[in-house]
């Protein structure tokens, strides 16, 4: 499996737009904490960004990967190679190299700049997003043969997670506010890896107390090391659960 | 060596693959004759596993094709339109088929050499023109000596010269006493090789007889003067039957 993950590795380096991506990365954390005097301040935009633009490209660049390589894929599958291994290989090679770029372009930054707590949780959710990004963008293309379909629904999915979501929670909230919804609200982060890991984030900031009631109830639960864990599952959750209907799908699947 | 029972294949609206039941063995040539869209490729394509029929059972050496995927070291295939990755060249990709295999055979390259493959090393897959596409589907599918032999529409697109180089390899591994199967619309093509001819229409098997078979019912010695005297006598026989309902 390795063997074939080495080729889409060398075709990813190849077409250079990870080196891009890790440049646009390092040079946008760089700045971020030399124009905050307080790298916790830097942090907080810094976070922002990562939870939007890390999804973003990840699904993207995936999406268009998968169909680019689709005559790799029907190659590969008239050797002796099981489809199970094909996909895991595009997988294991498509989100190993984002994870790189990710920790080269935002990890030392951050690590020069604000290495504690904080910044470690931001580098394992940053990490976490893109590998279950990725394979909701695995699921999105292996589903749709057309490739603007698949980019189309990507996107959609990307909107959904990182824009549209976040206004159906509110108005949820907005409408049922005489109602205890401390629990509702824990449940419904739980439905969204963006709103997880931004919350498991803020709570390692100390800005959580700005977030009133909620955010006390947030911290005492997420904030517990069983909190922690359960967030972490939650979100290798996410990950596992899109891959395996991909992979489930892609053996049905005609060529 | 590979038995195919009650195959079916639909695509939405298209009834690719109607009931196909055959077993191909050692030391056959099979032909797949049909006209275009009769589902000649999709059977090739069962078989490779690269579709998934809607039902029925496909074996190798009676082991399900679904089950082990193992069996595909033992088939050289050529498809009808090579697509391999643009970025690649022609010694990346034959290095890389090469190191994926990774066996213990000796090679046979004697159509990458033919072929003058070696010469063009360093061309981009993307810069290949039709032809030589073919020339390397076809160095890929015989470069493991494998035991089946899967040809689509191997000659189509290739020059007189290379061609002829093609037939002839064909013919060295038929003494082999490999099994081929091989579709193609160019009956010529086939005649000296072919041992056994399988006919399909709206993918139903119409016939699948061996030559000695066919050209005993018919008379004939020609391939395709044989499928001209079976068209025009299938044809006789529905058009019989659309009179008696007729009248």
């Amino acid at each position: 499996m390795l063997k074939i993950s080495k080729y889409v590795l060398y075709d990813i380096i190849k077409n250079r737009v990870m080196i891009g991506y890790t440049a646009f990365l390092f040079i946008v954390s760089i700045s971020m904490f030399q124009m905050e005097e307080n790298s916790s301040k830097a942090m907080l935009s810094l976070l922002n960004i990562v939870l939007i633009v890390v999804p973003l490209i990840s699904m993207i660049f995936s999406t268009i990967h998968w169909y680019n390589s689709y005559e790799f894929i029907e190659l590969m599958l008239t050797q002796p190679i099981s489809r199970k291994k094909v996909i895991l290989s595009e997988y294991t090679g498509i989100s190993s190299s984002l994870v790189t770029a990710f920790l080269i372009g935002v990890g030392i930054p951050v690590c020069i700049y604000n290495f504690n707590d904080t910044g470690v949780s931001l580098l394992l959710i940053g990490s976490l997003l893109t590998l279950i990004f990725t394979s909701l963008a695995f699921l999105a293309s292996v589903k749709s043969k057309d490739k603007a379909r698949g980019i189309g629904a990507a996107l959609l999915l990307w909107f959904y997670f990182a824009l549209i979501y976040d206004g159906l929670v509110l108005l949820i909230l907005f409408a049922f506010s005489d109602y205890p919804l401390e629990k509702i609200t824990l449940v419904l982060s739980s439905l969204n890896p963006v709103d997880l890991g931004r919350i498991f984030i803020m709570l390692n900031m100390d800005i959580s107390a700005l977030m009133g009631y909620t955010g006390a109830m947030y911290k005492d639960f997420l904030g517990s090391s069983s909190g922690m864990i359960y967030t972490l599952g939650i979100l290798i959750i996410w990950m596992l659960v899109p891959l395996t209907i991909a992979i489930r799908s892609f053996n049905k699947k005609d060529l | 060596m590979i038995a195919i029972q009650n195959i079916n294949k639909r695509f939405k609206k298209l009834q690719a693959l109607d009931n196909i039941n055959a077993e191909f063995n050692k030391g056959q040539v099979i032909s797949l004759i049909g006209p275009n869209g009769s589902g000649k490729t999709t059977l090739i394509k069962s078989i490779l596993g690269l579709v998934r029929p809607d039902n029925g059972l496909i074996t190798f050496n009676s082991v399900p094709v679904t089950e082990d995927v193992a069996y595909r070291s033992n088939i050289g295939y050529m498809p009808q339109i090579g697509r391999y990755p643009d970025n690649m060249k022609i010694g990346q990709l034959f290095s890389m088929i090469k190191n994926l295999r990774n066996t213990a055979k000796v090679l046979d390259e004697e159509l990458y050499f033919k072929f003058k493959l070696d010469t063009l090393l360093d061309k981009s897959m993307r810069a290949l023109s039709g032809g030589t596409r073919q020339k390397v589907s076809a160095a890929l599918a015989f470069l493991f000596d494998p035991e089946v032999l899967i040809l689509d529409e191997p000659t189509a697109g290739l020059d007189p010269l290379s061609s002829e180089i093609l037939k002839e390899k064909i013919l060295v591994e038929k003494e082999k006493n490999k099994l081929i199967l091989i579709t193609s619309h160019v009956l010529t093509d086939l005649e000296e090789i072919t041992t056994d001819v399988m006919y399909l229409q709206d993918g139903k098997e119409i016939f699948f007889k061996s030559m000695a078979e066919l050209q005993e019912q018919t008379g004939e010695e020609k391939l395709s003067k044989i499928i001209a005297h079976m068209m025009k006598n299938g044809l006789h026989k529905k058009e019989v039957s659309y009179l008696k309902i007729a009248t």
